[in-house]
């Protein structure tokens, strides 16, 4: 089937098959590895992105679902070389151990900054990460980078 | 996933037609459920008739007394929805997780009938009705067992209508991994009297009818001394055997009541 969408920022189109997860489309057809499969069962986070803003899970979506939809995947959010504000709190914060969660991880705080604002409270954000596993347990400094980071996001809005 | 077939209708007339035309065909509202079953291998479907380009079946139309949900607004549009009856958009906010909610809808979640899901408590506790493409049912006759509804095969749960609780509240012990109820209550006072739905304790959303009738009395936490939770399908398992679920569903409705009086 075709479908068009807007991938990053870019018009596209593509033929993909019906039964082929959104995930398993951006990583093998498409090259965007930075968006990870970790559980492949709806509970880690590790594949969020953003379809028309909001974030969901690329293991438990269809690439044909996203037919006329706007995505934002890792790779589309550096801008000219510099670092989303979200990426570089959790650089600066140290937000990652292993970092196989961050891409996840930064979607899902981009999303807690959309719905909840600048000024978040480390209760929400914790909150917030229901949806969102990190097997180093480094969850400390990922509530930390995302305050951070949507302090920055408020500054720079 | 065995491959399959995706439509995408316009509306419901045709997404009917597609379903019925079909030899083995399924709706697709959120996924949150059936993906992951495909995914698995637990389902193969020949079709999937995806709902979501049918942008009338996600309204959310409030009324002071009541309010009609379409069956494909988000556990996210009605958790976040300004003016939601307290109950159920606080209910909608404790489904899965912020992405689950994102995708997950109310009519997929009924359809579903999973016996720990929310919705089904919301639903029956405050005897809403089930709109579908093939007439109306009371809440009190929609849910007819584990996974299953009285829903008629290719119909589609087109809206739900809640009529305003005077108090209500729900309590859910949720499972740590999955966020599934392992006892859920949900109470609500309506016109005709208390309602008590317990989910995830029983093979298939329950009412507690001595509950109910002990809270119709006096609506106090002191008027339930002495209720046990029992039932002939009580589900027990590794993570919680069938006692201690009961045990749950008497805490959570303690809890009920006493979040419903504030």
């Amino acid at each position: 089937m075709i479908i068009n969408l807007n991938l990053n920022d870019k018009a596209i189109s593509a033929d993909v098959v019906p039964e082929r997860l959104l995930v398993d489309w951006l990583r093998d057809e498409l090259g965007l590895t930075g968006t990870h499969v970790g559980c492949d069962t709806s509970q880690c986070g590790a594949c969020n992105i953003l379809v028309n803003g909001l974030s969901i899970k690329a293991c438990t979506m269809l690439a044909v679902q996203v037919d006329g939809c706007t995505l934002l995947t890792i790779e589309g959010l550096t801008k000219h070389n510099e670092l989303h504000p979200m990426q570089a709190a959790f650089r600066d914060n140290h937000g990652l151990q292993c970092g196989f969660c961050t891409p996840g991880m930064i979607i899902a705080g981009i999303e807690i900054v959309r719905r909840h604002g600048s000024h978040v409270d480390a209760v929400t954000v914790a909150h917030e990460l229901d949806g969102n596993i990190c097997r180093c347990t480094g969850y400390q400094n990922i509530v930390a980078a995302i305050i951070d980071g949507a302090r920055r996001m408020g500054a720079s809005a | 996933m065995t491959p399959f077939v995706y439509h995408k209708p316009v509306n419901v007339d045709e997404g009917l037609a597609r379903l019925k035309a079909s030899s083995d065909g399924a709706w697709l509202a959120g996924g949150m459920t059936l993906l992951p079953t495909l995914k698995q291998r637990l389902r193969e479907v020949t079709d999937l008739v995806d709902l979501c380009a049918l942008h009338d079946l996600t309204n959310i139309q409030l009324g002071a007394n009541a309010v009609t949900i379409g069956a494909m607004a988000t556990h996210a549009m009605i958790a976040g929805h300004p003016d939601m009856f307290p109950a159920l958009a606080s209910l909608a906010a404790g489904i899965g997780d912020p992405q689950v909610r994102n995708r997950g809808t109310i009519g997929g979640s009924l359809a579903n009938n999973d016996p720990s899901a929310d919705w089904p408590a919301a639903v029956l506790a405050c005897n809403a009705t089930v709109v579908t493409s093939a007439g109306s049912f009371a809440a009190d006759e929609f849910f007819t067992g584990m996974f299953s509804t009285a829903l008629s095969e290719g119909a589609l749960i087109t809206a739900v209508h809640f009529e305003k609780p005077a108090r209500a509240a729900y309590v859910k012990f949720r499972h740590p991994a999955s966020g599934y109820a392992m006892a859920g209550v949900f109470v609500a006072v309506m016109e005709t009297g208390v309602r008590v739905a317990i989910t995830g304790a029983t093979a298939c959303i329950k009412r507690w009818p001595a509950a109910e009738l002990a809270l119709t009395k006096t609506f106090t936490n002191e008027s339930l001394a002495g209720l046990a939770f029992e039932s002939e399908d009580m589900l027990g398992d590794i993570h919680a055997s069938a006692a201690y679920r009961a045990h749950l569903a008497n805490v959570m409705l303690g809890r009920a009541v006493a979040k419903a009086m504030v």
